[in-house]
């Protein structure tokens, strides 16, 4: 217990602060994942098949590529092709992007992917009738969406929604070539500090499995209050 | 972008798919096995095996495999006891690690995938199998287990893919595999874009072929 | 919802808004897990003898620097890919090496050796202290020809992207079963584990988790340096080119160079050697 003591000797207060750092990616990633299904999902539904192509390649690609090889090409390569963007623009200084932004967006990229599966899988399980319906009643294009589309498509994915929260979440862990320090990083300079790997790493276990349970009690208790709306 | 060393990291990379392939069907295989067992353990009335099936699947789906291997490999190396015993042989070995590892953690997943399989199945066949007159047998294998399998396809292959990647990881218990192999190119070579395009693509490859067959196998399981 | 909003232009502003490095800053990578070179301590900061010595170099240069972590096995990709303007990480100049960066003049050598848990067979082979492989002769023949039938078959562990895995990738100690790790502390805990018969790596790396771990890890062997060792460790430079960067490189090259003259002639490579090693490292 000594070892996960507060203060300069243990490794609880680190731990703790590694903690916070895996929950803000976590929830930056998810935000950006969200960013990314708001652009593909329409792209993946969409009439037109050359956007469908678009749409299913952003999928396929991130979903079918282990998720250590996407954050090592964006680590590498991320900075190199802003840059590239930037000179395009005339702007040939370097421009850094910080160890959080480039974790977050290589786990956003990520999560993006499986979001945007759970977004079309909700627009499309919508019945169809009710796009008619709507169209009959002569509402707007706006309003068929935000009123009728869209908070039934959000009953349907938030189900799916949490099981890519914990995509996300778990997915934190391999961020470490990064240089942030998260649990998974902090879990391994302890263990080489102190030599006791087995503690270490159980405990990083063991904090992701708090982490998920209350993640999950939480989502639970949102969708309760959510689905009652209806 | 190096061409040449695309061409020449190209080979090197694709024969040590074969070391990532072995792991993932060996852990997809124990892994079928584990998880049919804690399915049917989930089913069970008696209080204790069902809270321990549910146990296992919630560990290993609630944590990062990451954290699963490091636990296996450098964890348990650290127990006198375990090194003085006869599970030192296996454990001593990054392969059996690593395997060990995923086989629990396809297990765990498999096991949810199988359970819900089984919940799919409504009394209402059996009754009417047996109405017709057609053995429990029959009914169990050739009404059964065609259903449980067909529903649960879809959610396989999604999680023979999320294996596949998941072998990634062996590389950081030493183990050769594609991802291992290019680290080793990018530690003399200092490029790692190339490297990880090329290996990127054996893996989407993979993704691919995964994918169709799972399409091809749930057509011939389409009824 | 408006929290919901907020949050989001905020990640987006700062998406946007990406810093630009402060031309007069250096930042320096360094790997944190090769101690006593370079290693974390219990509170999280970067000590060991490059981060006191990287101190002592920018205040001779009245540069204001930051000490970044990197993983070993991206440190050379990182340096060039900008995230950092040096290494100082225990990096030994090798030719391989110099087809990437630059190095300045070495400011401290290590020689290599291996290492076994204590009872272990490959103890008490008969060679000289230890061999310079750039010089050859005889002895180091023979000790090489030792080694090779000592080390036959054996699983001989190191770190990955190191002079001790190209060592042993050579085929100068014959047929091993190399196992390769991605920092020096994973080595040591497999090496006292016994997954691995022998390792090998910077003999101060032994000795120090020798020392602070107290488990019972001996050197073995000669001690070895030259030839795919390289030439001592000196800090890692981008490869100076024509443009704004490329002569802000070529100058720091330089900065280094004069300043680690400097640091070696008032002691204080000496000194911070005696302290972290026990030893006089500096050169």
């Amino acid at each position: 217990m000594e070892l996960l003591a507060f203060g300069k000797t243990g490794w609880g207060d680190e731990l703790f602060y590694a903690t916070l750092m895996t929950i803000a990616v976590s929830i930056t990633a998810m935000l950006i994942g969200f960013l990314f299904a708001l652009i593909f999902t329409p792209l993946k539904l969409s009439k037109y098949k050359f956007l469908n192509i678009f749409g299913n390649f952003y999928t396929t690609l991130i979903r079918g590529v282990p998720e250590l090889l996407v954050i090592y090409l964006l680590f590498f390569g991320g900075s190199g092709a802003v840059m590239y963007v930037a000179s395009i623009f005339g702007y040939f200084e370097y421009i850094e992007i910080n160890a959080f932004l480039i974790g977050s967006l290589a786990i956003g990229i990520i999560s993006g992917a499986y979001s945007t599966e759970v977004f079309r899988g909700a627009i499309k399980s919508i019945d169809k009738g009710q796009f008619e319906a709507a169209k009959v009643l002569g509402l707007s294009k706006f309003t068929r969406f935000y009123k009728i589309i869209f908070p039934q498509m959000l009953r349907f994915a938030i189900p799916n929604l949490s099981n890519v929260w914990q995509i996300t979440l778990k997915d934190t862990s391999l961020i470490s070539v990064t240089g942030l320090v998260e649990i998974m990083r902090q879990s391994r300079i302890a263990s080489a500090f102190t030599r006791d790997p087995l503690f270490f790493y159980s405990i990083a276990g063991l904090i992701f499995l708090i982490l998920t349970f209350l993640s999950m009690k939480l989502i639970n208790k949102f969708e309760a209050k959510y689905m009652n709306k209806f | 972008m190096d061409i040449d060393l695309i061409i020449t990291s190209l080979p090197k990379l694709l024969s040590a798919s074969l070391i990532t392939l072995k792991l993932l069907l060996i852990s997809l295989i124990i892994g079928m096995f584990l998880g049919l067992f804690f399915a049917i353990c989930r089913m069970s009335k008696n209080i204790f095996i069902k809270q321990f099936a549910y146990g296992y699947s919630y560990i290993f789906r609630g944590t990062p495999l990451l954290v699963q291997i490091f636990i296996i490999y450098f964890g348990l190396a650290q127990l006198e006891w375990l090194k003085n015993s006869f599970l030192w042989i296996i454990l001593k070995d990054p392969y059996w690690c690593a395997i060990i590892a995923f086989s629990l953690n396809s297990g765990a997943y498999t096991s949810e995938i199988l359970r819900s399989a089984f919940q799919t199945i409504k009394p209402g066949m059996i009754e009417a199998g047996k109405s017709l007159g057609i053995s429990n047998k029959i009914i169990f294998y050739k009404i059964q287990i065609p259903i449980a399998i067909r529903q649960s396809l879809p959610a396989y292959g999604n999680e023979m893919i999320l294996m596949m990647k998941g072998t990634s990881l062996a590389s950081t218990v030493t183990l050769m595999d594609i991802t291992g192999v290019a680290q080793k190119i990018i530690s003399t070579t200092f490029k790692p874009i190339e490297v990880f395009i090329i290996a990127g693509s054996i893996y989407l490859f993979m993704t691919f072929c995964i994918n169709n067959l799972i399409k091809l196998l749930e057509k011939k399981y389409n009824f | 919802m408006n929290i919901f909003k907020k949050t989001i232009i905020s990640v987006l502003a700062s998406l946007l808004i990406a810093g630009n490095i402060n031309a007069d800053q250096i930042k320096i990578g360094t790997e944190g897990a090769y101690p006593p070179w370079n290693s974390k301590d219990a509170a999280g900061n970067l000590i060991g003898f490059e981060v006191d010595l990287a101190k002592e170099l920018c205040a001779i240069m009245k540069r204001e620097c930051t000490i970044v972590e990197q993983d070993w096995d991206g440190m050379i990709p990182a340096l060039v890919g900008r995230k950092f303007d040096a290494i100082m990480a225990g990096m030994s100049i090798t030719d391989e090496r110099k087809q990437t960066i630059t190095f300045s003049q070495g400011y401290a050598d290590e020689v290599a050796s291996f290492a076994v848990v204590k009872g272990s067979s490959l103890e008490g082979m008969d060679t000289p202290e230890g061999i310079n492989l750039s010089l050859g002769g005889s002895a180091a023949t023979k000790s090489l020809k030792t080694l090779t039938q000592a080390l036959d078959g054996k699983t001989v562990c190191t770190q990955t992207g190191t002079i001790h895995q190209n060592f042993l990738d050579s085929g100068d100690v014959g047929k091993i079963n190399l196992q390769t790790y991605k920092t020096q502390d994973e080595v040591n805990l497999d090496l006292t584990a016994g997954r691995c018969d022998v390792a090998l790596a910077a003999a101060v790396a032994f000795t120090d988790y020798a020392a602070k771990s107290g488990t019972p890890v001996v050197l073995v062997g000669p001690t070895l340096s030259g030839g795919a060792f390289g030439n001592g460790v000196g800090v890692g430079i981008r490869q100076a080119g024509d443009d704004k960067v490329g002569k802000g490189d070529a100058q720091l090259l330089k900065d280094f160079n004069k300043a680690i003259d400097k640091a070696r002639k008032q002691g204080i490579i000496r000194e911070l050697a005696i302290k972290h090693f026990g030893f006089d490292a500096s050169m």
